[in-house]
């Protein structure tokens, strides 16, 4: 529609009315139409956090929250805590493991769910049950599922004779990170593979099929063609993954409040014990502050992954 | 390609069978696949629907089934949730603030979208990423301060403070997903609404708009969930029970010490769960090729 002119308001500016001539201004226009939207961002995103790095400098409680500079007393008083270290670990162990298992998971649904077959709207309803279920609700059948006494997966392995008793799925150290690893992994898998789908969907048809009739197979394919095109997209849904589990709190918050002794505590959850159930306000800040470095690294990251993607 | 080394018609008949049972293996595979992870997504929501209509005996004796009844199934405890409990409260505030929220996202993201996607300026990329970045800014760096925010405005033990901080969350991600519907509707759409006299914010609204229903309508879907399923700000922010939502309502209202009130809470997961999934899965498509569409450049 090359044709197709239209007149800049120029010599007839005059005659219009002032407001008709500010709607028609590009520049003036681009501002105020983006405008709301970044106010509202810094004054509730922005500032918050600029006052999170306050509160970590400061001696602020629920109690008493006048504003006292503290230094770095905070901080030394975050860090002496065992718990701080301990939670520190399991949110990398956390986040690592789930990472991994949800990029493969997540691949590998995203390859059945872009495929053809009968009955695939109810199969995609049912996989999208974990990530759309409010996590809180989700965590709660979980609760259930892992059960001390009742579970129905203890149910299975004993009439399997694959276990005498209970496995104490939340009450021992190690089941437990297994199992909150488990939910983590089930509730963002399906993202990830909504994430990986978009990912197969944009590849060109004809690349796949040049592929086929040159003669590769499924895992040349896979190997060669596939993965090697999406790889950007793999990546933004891993670093999506890690970032979730990373300051996610609601699995471990539910399913064991950081037990048993912490051996679950992460530091999301830790900043939230600390600051809201316990009041300490600067201690809480200062413990979530830690998470920041990371998260910006992993932004940083994305940000590379996808200015790939457009190059593809 | 017609020929990949094809000699004889035997040889090509043979082959045509090969790649017959290949075909059929790999259906019979996709299958499994298929039903395995639909098996594995909802194995908890599953078991849940047995568990929301058992008795108590049944469900409290560690030898019985817990796949199936062993004594009569009754509606009580269902009954219970809607009739004795709060959930219906929880249901209506997660309700009207989604519904808010939706509402705020979409005046203050989509102007915003259309600036970065149309009016073209020098900063419009960059600032297209950073917007996108504050969606990875969580909540769990943010609660600490904005609930002293939320005190200072009055708004503590208000569902209205949810009101406020939730399109934090919203925006960011829906602004992106917007850029890329917005970057699909053809440039001659606005030139030519601005030849027939409407002026570049008239074409916007009367003939971009309109277009851009599809892609709007999967934002709400989307933003929407994003509100139900939030969980830190309001367990922070929000503690009498009449003003709690679902995600925080449930876990909190229907425990009472160390007594869970396991059928009715399991009813609550299935009945929240089914039809936001449900309504999810109809706009999935539209979602993912806009995840895509942001990404590309236009």
């Amino acid at each position: 529609m090359a044709e197709v002119t239209f007149e800049r308001p120029g010599a007839q500016e005059d005659a219009r009315p002032a407001r008709r001539r500010l709607a028609d201004r590009e520049g003036f226009l681009a501002w105020a139409m983006l405008l709301p939207a970044v106010v509202y961002i810094v004054a509730l995103v922005a500032v918050p956090f600029v006052l999170a790095i306050a509160f970590s400098f400061s001696d602020v409680t629920a109690g008493d929250p006048t504003f006292h500079w503290a230094g770095l007393r905070t901080f030394r008083r975050a860090l002496d805590d065992p718990v701080f270290w301990r939670s520190l670990r399991n949110t990398f162990v956390f986040t690592v493991v789930s990472m991994a298992l949800i990029v493969v998971l997540g691949k590998v649904l995203a390859n059945i769910l872009v495929a053809d077959f009968r009955g695939k709207w109810l199969v995609r309803l049912l996989v999208l049950l974990p990530w759309t279920t409010p996590v809180a609700l989700s965590a709660v059948a979980w609760l259930w599922m892992l059960d001390s006494i009742y579970s129905p997966i203890d149910w299975a392995l004993r009439h399997l004779g694959l276990l005498d008793g209970n496995v104490y799925w939340l009450g021992r150290p190690l089941q437990a990170m297994a199992s909150v690893i488990a939910v983590h992994v089930w509730r963002l898998t399906p993202l990830a593979a909504v994430i990986i789908m978009a990912g197969l969907v944009a590849i060109p048809k004809d690349i796949d099929e040049a592929a086929r009739v040159d003669g590769a197979g499924f895992w040349r394919r896979m190997l060669e063609v596939t993965i090697p095109l999406t790889l950007p997209v793999i990546a933004v849904a891993a670093l999506f993954g890690a970032i979730l589990t990373f300051t996610d709190m609601t699995v471990v918050y539910v399913l064991t409040r950081g037990g048993p002794t912490n051996s679950t505590q992460v530091l999301a959850s830790w900043a939230f014990i600390r600051g809201i159930e316990g009041g300490d306000v600067a201690q809480g800040a200062a413990v979530a502050l830690f998470l920041f470095p990371l998260l910006l690294a992993a932004a940083i990251a994305i940000l590379r992954a996808v200015r790939r993607m457009e190059v593809l | 390609m017609a020929t990949v080394g094809v000699s004889s018609p035997a040889e090509a008949e043979r082959l045509r069978r090969r790649f017959a049972r290949r075909h059929a293996l790999a259906r019979v595979g996709l299958y499994l696949a298929a039903v395995l992870a639909a098996l594995v997504c909802a194995a908890p929501f599953l078991w849940s629907l047995v568990t929301a209509f058992k008795q108590n005996r049944d469900l409290y004796n560690p030898e019985n089934n817990p796949f199936s009844f062993n004594l009569a199934a009754t509606p009580d405890h269902v009954l219970y949730l809607f009739r004795d409990t709060a959930f219906l409260t929880f249901v209506w505030n997660t309700f009207w603030v989604g519904t808010l929220v939706v509402a705020i996202t979409l005046v203050l993201g989509l102007p915003a979208a259309y600036s970065l996607a149309r009016l073209d300026r020098r900063w419009s990329g960059r600032m297209a990423i950073a917007i996108f970045f504050v969606y990875l800014v969580p909540p769990t760096l943010l609660f600490l301060s904005l609930s002293r925010l939320v005190a200072t405005v009055g708004l503590q033990d208000s569902t209205w403070s949810l009101v406020l901080v939730y399109p934090t969350i919203t925006i960011p991600v829906s602004v992106w997903l917007l850029i890329g519907f917005l970057k699909a509707i053809p440039k001659d759409v606005e030139e030519q609404a601005m030849v027939d006299g409407y002026s570049r914010l008239g074409a916007f609204v009367w003939a971009v708009l309109p277009l851009a229903v599809p892609g709007i309508v999967a934002v709400v879907v989307f933003a929407f969930t994003l509100t139900a399923s939030e969980f830190i700000y309001a367990l922070a922010f929000v503690s009498p029970t009449t003003e709690k939502v679902v995600s925080t309502g449930v876990p909190t209202e229907l425990i009472r010490g160390d007594v869970f009130f396991w059928q009715s809470l399991q009813a609550a997961a299935i009945v929240v769960a089914v039809p936001i999934a449900f309504v999810f899965n109809l706009f999935l498509d539209r979602l993912v090729s806009g995840f895509t569409m942001g990404a590309v450049k236009g």
